[in-house]
């Protein structure tokens, strides 16, 4: 019996250093540790302090943002479909209606500001090509404070996860998984625009919660470049409950069986500890005899 | 024709005509194992359960799977994993039962290599056993393109490109291969037929001449004691249970396997539902591209040492050029334990701590081993590569050596 516990604990050990020397040591060296992330979103010259004012915001959005972007909750519609929008801005612009619960509040200021340099994606708008949204650093930084006070006033207070997928990422993103059967679930841009626009096309995520994990979603979403230098996905400042949403969205599509498999699990090694048990009886009795 | 009398019971009517309760004996309760064991004397059960879980739940599998470039990325992760009821279950089985198979390939490997398994009559258990190995690790191989993810499609290609390193036919073997001048839909659906049909028609044929191989020459024991078994069966069989150096293989060697087998189960069903990417690599749940290569090309664990010894000679060295030489080492690395029983020079049967060059010989062997397989994940760059080229080349001396160390083992001892 010593002599098989010795033997067990050699077996073992070699087993555990491989494991450890081909999964977690290895993957520590092929992918670099990241600073975690970070909601506040304090380096961006977002609200600086500034309290807004919804109703002046009010004017200001209605009259500088809705020729492009819609807000149908507040009776602004589309005013053309996806595909002549994206061919008209390359990308699709998306609906303001839940961006003030969406975006954190300094984000979204330091983006009206300046787009590009918020969402850190300067390095694609050189030679002469420009970010489809223009700035408005132009304005009082009082103005721009007013307009996010407006886009958090009449922004819903609740949303499913899959809305909050479908109004921060599927613009251009599809997920085809969430409805194989009418492929609801495509990316708002056609992808001939939206190749165009990103330089290749953004993959379909149906499956990114297994391919990318839990761990690396929470950083790459929250700022791109810190795994993928010179990516073209902007960084989009999600706050922290959005994007749990995003990534807990992306469960419920790519990991659907998780809730069963971990039902099922423990009640099969409850079993399998029943068959150990009776297996470990009938040897002893099968023994006694020949010792 | 033999005259048959009338049967009064249905087992006595096949009894007569097939002989069931001779087979029984045979096959079962007068198959004599050594009693002198421990538990790594089960490893040929845990395979054999092992490889009738991944028949099972791969028939199951194959009822969804869609060997079509276009359509098996989806019928593998959404069809079978969402779809199907306990699809992901036989998915997971199936994916998990395939890694830890070869866990318990290379424990059975060198517990036979530590005990002296091999030679003096039980070569060819070992040849046969490392034909299993040759065809698992093609069945591996094959079966991990089908799900047609990234790492799929660019361990097919890296893996079939070697062949381009055999001189003259080469090129044209990599094509033959392939099917196509790439990897391609002709590769998936010809690695779809040797997963699903000849390999597995091939594994079992060899399963039976492995099992037959042991008849003759008889399993070995923890002290390598030469048994007569004949006389031990005889003590056995007339009730000195105690005293007989023998037990049955049903009940009494099988009862042990179970308990065994019983600890193996919870371990593999805990594997399959909890911690389950190490045979499922994250890498393969993106779908297969050809524009994309992936940042980190490897293969899955069980193949990393011997491809490490391929990567591992990365400069030229005196006119040839690196790849052939990794090329030579990784054939010689795949071909070196198919004779291992004639490299070892010592006549006598002994598990390794009685021989005392031959034991430090394998433990060396197991520490370079784990060395090749982390280094042969790990990014070839800085010192990782010089690591690998110096415990490649390190396999390589373990194996040139051993005639050497097992003959003064066995010059001292007195053996020779």
């Amino acid at each position: 019996m010593m002599r098989e516990l010795k033997i067990l604990a050699v077996v073992v050990a070699l087993t555990l250093i491989t494991y450890w020397g081909v999964e977690p040591y290895a993957h520590s060296q092929m992918h670099p540790h990241v600073a975690d992330a970070d909601y506040t979103f304090s380096d961006k010259d977002g609200l600086n302090g500034l309290k807004g004012d919804a109703t002046a915001g009010q004017v200001l959005v209605t009259t500088n943002c809705t020729a492009c972007h819609s807000i149908k909750s507040e009776g602004y519609p589309e005013i053309m479909d996806h595909a002549s929008s994206a061919a008209a801005y390359g990308v699709t612009p998306p609906d303001l209606g839940s961006a003030g619960k969406l975006y954190n509040a300094d984000y979204l200021a330091a983006f009206i500001k300046n787009p590009a340099k918020a969402s850190e994606v300067s390095h694609k708008f050189v030679d002469g090509r420009s970010h489809p949204m223009p700035g408005y650093a132009w304005m009082q930084e009082q103005e721009i404070a007013d307009m996010v006070a407006y886009l958090q006033s009449i922004a819903p207070e609740e949303m499913s996860n899959k809305e909050v997928f479908v109004d921060a990422c599927q613009r251009c993103h599809s997920i085809k998984y969430a409805d194989m059967q009418k492929g609801t679930m495509a990316a708002f841009t056609p992808d001939e625009n939206i190749k165009a626009y990103m330089g290749k096309l953004p993959p379909d995520l149906s499956q990114h919660i297994k391919s990318r994990g839990h761990a690396y979603l929470e950083t790459f979403i929250n700022q791109p470049q810190k795994h993928l230098e010179g990516t073209a996905m902007p960084k989009v400042g999600l706050t922290k409950d959005s994007q749990d949403q995003v990534i807990a969205y992306l469960e419920e599509v790519g990991d659907s069986s998780k809730a069963k498999r971990e039902e099922l699990g423990p009640k099969f090694l409850i079993y399998l500890a029943i068959f150990a048990i009776f297996a470990f009886l009938w040897k002893k009795s099968k023994w006694r005899d020949v010792h | 024709m033999a005259k048959f009398e009338k049967a009064d019971s249905v087992g006595e009517w096949l009894d007569q005509r097939l002989n069931l309760t001779g087979l029984n004996k045979v096959m079962m309760t007068e198959y004599w194992v050594p009693k002198d064991i421990n538990f790594l004397w089960a490893m040929g059960v845990l395979l054999a359960t092992t490889f009738t879980i991944l028949i099972i739940s791969g028939m199951i599998l194959m009822m969804y799977y869609k060997p079509d470039i276009n359509l098996a990325f989806d019928s593998v992760n959404y069809t079978i994993m969402q779809e199907v009821a306990f699809g992901w279950l036989f998915r997971h089985m199936h994916g998990v039962a395939a890694s830890v198979i070869f866990l318990i390939i290379y424990i059975h490997m060198f517990t036979g290599i530590y005990y002296g398994s091999y030679k003096q009559g039980r070569e060819m258990i070992w040849i046969s056993g490392m034909l299993l190995f040759v065809t698992f690790s093609a069945a591996g191989f094959s079966g991990y393109m089908l799900p047609w993810g990234q790492m799929s499609y660019w361990a097919a290609m890296v893996i079939t490109n070697l062949f381009s390193g055999v001189p003259i036919i080469g090129d044209a073997l990599v094509v033959w291969i392939r099917g196509d001048f790439n990897v391609a839909d002709a590769t998936l659906t010809r690695f779809f037929m040797l997963h699903v049909f000849l390999l597995p028609v091939a594994i079992m044929g060899i399963i039976a001449l492995h099992f037959y191989t042991l008849r003759i020459p008889h399993v070995n024991n923890q002290n390598s004691e030469e048994i007569d078994f004949d006389e031990e069966a005889e003590k056995y069989l007339s009730g000195n249970k105690k005293e007989s150096k023998v037990i049955p293989f049903w009940p009494v060697f099988i009862s042990k396997d179970f308990a065994v087998l019983g600890i193996f189960l919870i371990f593999y069903f805990y594997l399959v539902f909890f911690h389950y990417n190490f045979a499922m690599d994250p890498v393969n749940f993106d779908p297969a591209d050809n524009m994309v290569t992936p940042a980190h090309i490897y293969p899955e664990w069980y193949f990393l040492w011997s491809y490490e010894v391929l990567r591992g000679f990365f400069f030229d060295i005196a006119g040839f050029k690196a790849f052939d030489i990794g090329l030579i080492a990784f054939a010689f690395a795949n071909g070196i334990f198919l004779v291992l029983p004639w490299l070892d020079r010592d006549p006598a049967i002994l598990p390794a701590h009685k021989r005392p060059l031959f034991f430090i010989w394998f433990w060396i062997l197991m520490a370079d081993l784990i060395v090749l397989t982390v280094y042969g994940k790990l990014p070839p760059t800085g010192t990782n590569a010089w690591v690998g080229f110096f415990a490649a080349t390190a396999f390589i001396v373990i194996f040139l050596v051993l005639p050497i160390i097992t003959k003064i083992d066995a010059k001292r001892r007195g053996s020779l």
